[in-house]
């Protein structure tokens, strides 16, 4: 991309951030619930609960509260977790890389088996085999991942028990990370029975996250690779004696794929937001699972700092989809 | 035929064959099947159900199916750790997953067409403040949104429907607001104008029966959204109290007893397929039969 | 007589049980270039798009022959075809806009048949490609190498098209009105490299157009095709000169010509179309489903 378009681009950011920051912020103050009062042993005495009200500044106006929190943002601090009592941008930083790692996997997964699917459909065009691929694109597609998660669980951790269903690793297994990077580190210092280990644990909430993504991707390429099928310079090449999987391959895809991440991308990022439930399902040790307990023990400052990552996630991807989608197409490059 | 002016189109390759369309879809008429059923189910729960879906009785609690052994002819499906009739419990989920179906996915595409008509139609500054809109909320993890809605704004129906409406009219807004710039540009409008026929009046007039069959596609296949939601948000706990079934939080205990009863997880789950199979279906054949023309 | 290196024998192809070429014949013989010309919808591009293997899935080959140096095209196996495509026989497309992957560049899409079909190593393949984009005139064709097809005008476009036909060595090309999308100031270029490049080549020609003033400038022998059957046929010369067939001479009296620059231009007389339109039918009466 142009470069004077990605910095408009980058100048969007801190706008759309902090129109999510204000909605969280006072979606949360609306609340009923009272978070003080969930974490309060019993017989605590009026002063104390006062007392850690002000302490996470939650006895002044929404207003003060808002620009007491935007100035610590700026300056990165993003307050106390009330639940769990810690840093929330350590504890955050702490489980990020098990959630990215779950997320790159998964993403793996989801471009290698829809862009499979996607070029079985497309080479067995008009035959029985496209409708069989039409076939399990439409099931896949209308299950979300969260029953996927489900369903793995019950078939492969219970009934077939094949793969472990919770956690990140095997307790039993003596570790020594210097990370949070498990998958990375085991990779690159060649513990590869641990690694093992690593990826048949994620392998279920990888797959489950994958599938609704991989069905759409395989639909959407399909049906870009037989509009570049049907181009002249597929044509030309077939004149030129390429053969019919060659032309698929080498001529069509690099220009479906155009298309493809255009209209894909988005999806990209519901598959993100399936880590919470996903990671929840699996007793995965990511931010997603760390969310959920938040928003269940009103835990404001922790809701705030994961929703404000996952957005920032979210368009961090927006904007590798954009230039992604530059560097497939010479025709969008300025020079 | 002798035509002295035209001829054949033998140099141009002819078009693919087209399919040809089938007076009646196969694929709506199945997903109303589906859908029909689960309305009756709904309906008549508390006829169809063999037993209450609150009664306990401790004495038959995690029976497996009724033709597996130790299972017991008069709790068809079996029974869960508390006792209760698992098929009466499915059976009565239907309701709230219905329920929560319809009134939630009617008012996000109420709401989300209207802002959607409004930003498409009117362009400028409405169009400008909806499309701020519904980025910075697209921002936001859907799922997460959703809990944090529902925790929110305390357990109970109201709360899941709202949780749903509001996370999700973004999906209506955005597509109907770039229909109807399609449909904006197009003669009909333009024509109107200048009959001097005003803004609002335009948009229910002529604008509106063109958006319609793709609101009515979408609304289906939100139905089916809105069932998993709910399933989603009383898995968390957040949905109805615990007590009265959902298929979510079926799902919730059956987890924790997967490895005893996993029919228990597993029964539900096959509920909430069927539900949004049932949904998507329908909604693909409407847009199948309501636009011959339709662009993928 | 030295076998034609492409022969047409009583061809007939129906498209969806319409027929589409009614019993052509010609025959092209190595190193000669053959008109073929007619007007829109006559069955000129199905003609090439036989020989290449191109036919639409709805068309079907219901008789004759088409032959490349006495061996039958139609009947040969999916491989050999292909064997055949990669080496002898090259493809002048229509339009240089779409031919050409836009996703590549051009150096890529020229080098790649050879360095894969023809075995050439990556430097034998660059330097023959440098050495056709200068035979085609391009001024700068270690640039053009490296670039991508939407940075070149369309007259680039078409001459990299060319070298790209010439580049197998091939005795048979189709040339499928190459400069029909092109504006006329570079027709004349395109054509005149053409022509020279096929002298040097020593590659025969079938030259598909509906301009008999085209065919008139570089052709040895023409073919003239109206709904699928042929009219007349036979050396340019002659034909040009002493036409036959009352369609020949309606299409010569449409064409701008040269030495006649203030002449009246005719378009071709509707009863004339009409008459050849009926002789069209009842050829199919005579010939259901195309059968001979």
């Amino acid at each position: 991309m142009g470069r004077t378009a990605l910095l408009r681009r980058l100048l969007l950011v801190p706008p759309t951030l902090i129109g999510v920051a204000i909605v969280v912020f006072v979606l949360l103050r609306v609340v009923p619930g009272d978070p003080i009062a969930m974490m309060i042993p019993p017989g605590a005495s009026a002063e104390d609960i006062d007392r850690l009200r002000a302490l996470y500044g939650l006895d002044q106006s929404i207003l003060v509260q808002l620009f007491a929190w935007f100035g610590d943002l700026v300056t990165g601090d993003l307050g106390t977790s009330i639940s769990l009592r810690q840093n929330v941008a350590t504890l955050i930083l702490g489980r990020l890389p098990a959630t990215l790692e779950l997320v790159a996997f998964a993403t793996v997964i989801a471009v290698v088996l829809g862009g499979f699917l996607a070029l079985i459909g497309a080479f067995y065009r008009r035959r029985a085999g496209e409708w069989i691929v039409d076939g399990v694109i439409g099931f896949v597609v209308a299950i979300p991942d969260f029953l996927w998660g489900l369903i793995f669980i019950l078939v492969f951790g219970v009934v077939y028990p094949l793969l472990p269903i919770s956690g990140r690793i095997d307790p039993r297994l003596s570790t020594d990370f210097a990370t949070q990077f498990y998958l990375v580190e085991s990779l690159v210092t060649g513990q590869f029975t641990i690694l093992k280990g690593l990826l048949a644990h994620m392998l279920m909430p990888a797959l489950a996250l994958a599938l609704p993504l991989s069905a759409i991707i395989a639909r959407v390429l399909k049906s870009s690779l037989a509009v570049a099928e049907s181009a002249e310079y597929a044509q030309m090449a077939t004149a030129r004696g390429f053969s019919r999987r060659s032309v698929l391959i080498e001529e069509a895809l690099p220009n479906a794929a155009i298309p493809t991440v255009t209209l894909t991308g988005v999806q990209f990022t519901f598959l993100v937001g399936g880590t919470v439930l996903i990671e929840r399902i699996f007793s995965y040790e990511g931010i997603g699972n760390m969310a959920v307990d938040a928003v269940i023990n009103r835990d404001l400052p922790l809701i705030q700092g994961i929703v404000l990552t996952f957005a920032i996630l979210f368009i961090a991807i927006n904007l590798a989809i954009d230039i992604l989608v530059t560097f497939l197409n010479p025709r969008l490059r300025r020079g | 035929m002798a035509e002295p002016a035209s001829s054949p189109a033998a140099d141009a390759a002819p078009a693919a064959p087209r399919r040809p369309s089938h007076p009646i879809e196969p694929r709506l008429v199945i997903g109303l099947i589906v859908v029909g059923a689960l309305l009756i189910i709904a309906a008549f729960a508390p006829l169809i159900a063999p037993h209450d879906p609150l009664e306990q009785d401790l004495l038959y609690s995690m029976l497996p199916p009724s033709w597996q052994s130790g299972g017991e002819p008069g709790y068809f499906f079996g029974t869960d750790n508390l006792g209760r009739d698992i098929l009466s419990r499915l059976i009565y989920a239907t309701r709230v997953a219905l329920t929560v179906a319809f009134v939630a996915a009617l008012l996000a595409a109420a709401i989300g067409s209207l802002l959607g008509l409004s930003a498409g139609y009117f362009g400028g500054i409405v169009d400008q403040a909806v499309s701020r809109l519904v980025e910075v909320w697209m921002a936001f993890p859907p799922v997460l949104l959703a809990i944090v809605l529902a925790a929110v704004l305390g357990a109970g129906l109201s709360s899941v429907i709202v949780a749903i409406v509001v996370v999700d009219w973004t999906r209506f807004a955005r597509v109907v607001r770039s229909e109807t710039m399609v449909e904006r540009e197009m003669e009909y409008v333009a024509s109107a104008r200048t009959l001097g026929l005003s803004g609002p009046f335009i948009l229910a007039k002529e604008v509106l029966p063109n958006v319609l069959p793709l609101i009515i596609t979408l609304l289906s296949v939100e139905m089916g959204i809105a069932i998993v939601v709910e399933a989603i948000l009383s898995f968390v706990g957040l949905s109805v109290s615990t007590d009265f079934p959902t298929w979510g939080g079926m799902i919730a205990e059956g987890r924790q007893v997967v490895y005893q009863t996993p029919w228990l997880l597993g029964l539900p789950i096959a509920c909430i397929v069927v539900s949004v199979l049932g949904f998507n279906l329908t909604g693909d054949g409407l847009r199948h039969a309501l636009d011959p023309v339709h662009r993928r | 007589m030295t076998t034609p290196i492409l022969t047409v024998d009583h061809l007939v192809v129906t498209i969806k049980g319409t027929p589409v070429l009614r019993d052509v014949s010609l025959r092209v013989a190595p190193g000669e270039v053959h008109g073929l010309v007619g007007e829109s919808g006559a069955g000129k591009s199905t003609i090439g798009k036989a020989v290449l293997g191109l036919l639409p899935r709805a068309a079907k080959i219901a008789g004759g022959y088409v032959m490349f140096d006495g061996v039958d095209l139609v009947g040969m196996g999916e491989a050999e075809r292909r064997k055949l495509l990669t080496k002898e026989i090259a493809l002048i497309p229509q339009d240089p806009m779409t031919a050409l992957n836009p996703v590549k560049r051009i150096g890529a899409q020229i080098i790649r048949p050879l360095t894969r079909h023809l075995g050439l190593s990556k430097q034998e393949a660059r330097a023959r490609a440098l050495s056709l984009l200068g035979e085609v005139a391009i001024r700068d064709p270690e640039g053009v190498l490296e670039r991508y097809p939407h940075e070149l005008s369309g007259g680039m476009r078409q001459r990299v098209l060319i070298a790209m036909a010439f580049s197998t060595t091939p005795r048979l090309i189709i040339a499928d009105e190459p400069t029909t999308a092109l504006d006329v100031t570079v027709q004349r270029q395109i054509l005149a490299l053409i022509r020279d490049l096929q002298t040097r080549h020593d590659a025969a020609l079938l030259f598909v157009t509906h301009d008999l003033g085209v065919v008139a400038k570089i052709c040895d022998r023409v073919t003239v095709l109206h709904a699928g059957r042929v009219l007349e046929q036979g050396s340019c010369a002659q034909v040009i000169e002493h036409p036959h067939h009352a369609y020949t001479q309606a299409l010569l009296a449409a064409t701008p010509r040269f030495d006649r620059p203030g002449e009246v231009l005719a378009p071709v007389p509707a009863e004339l179309a009409a008459s050849l339109w009926k002789e069209a039918a009842s050829w199919d009466a005579q010939h259901p489903g195309g059968a001979r």
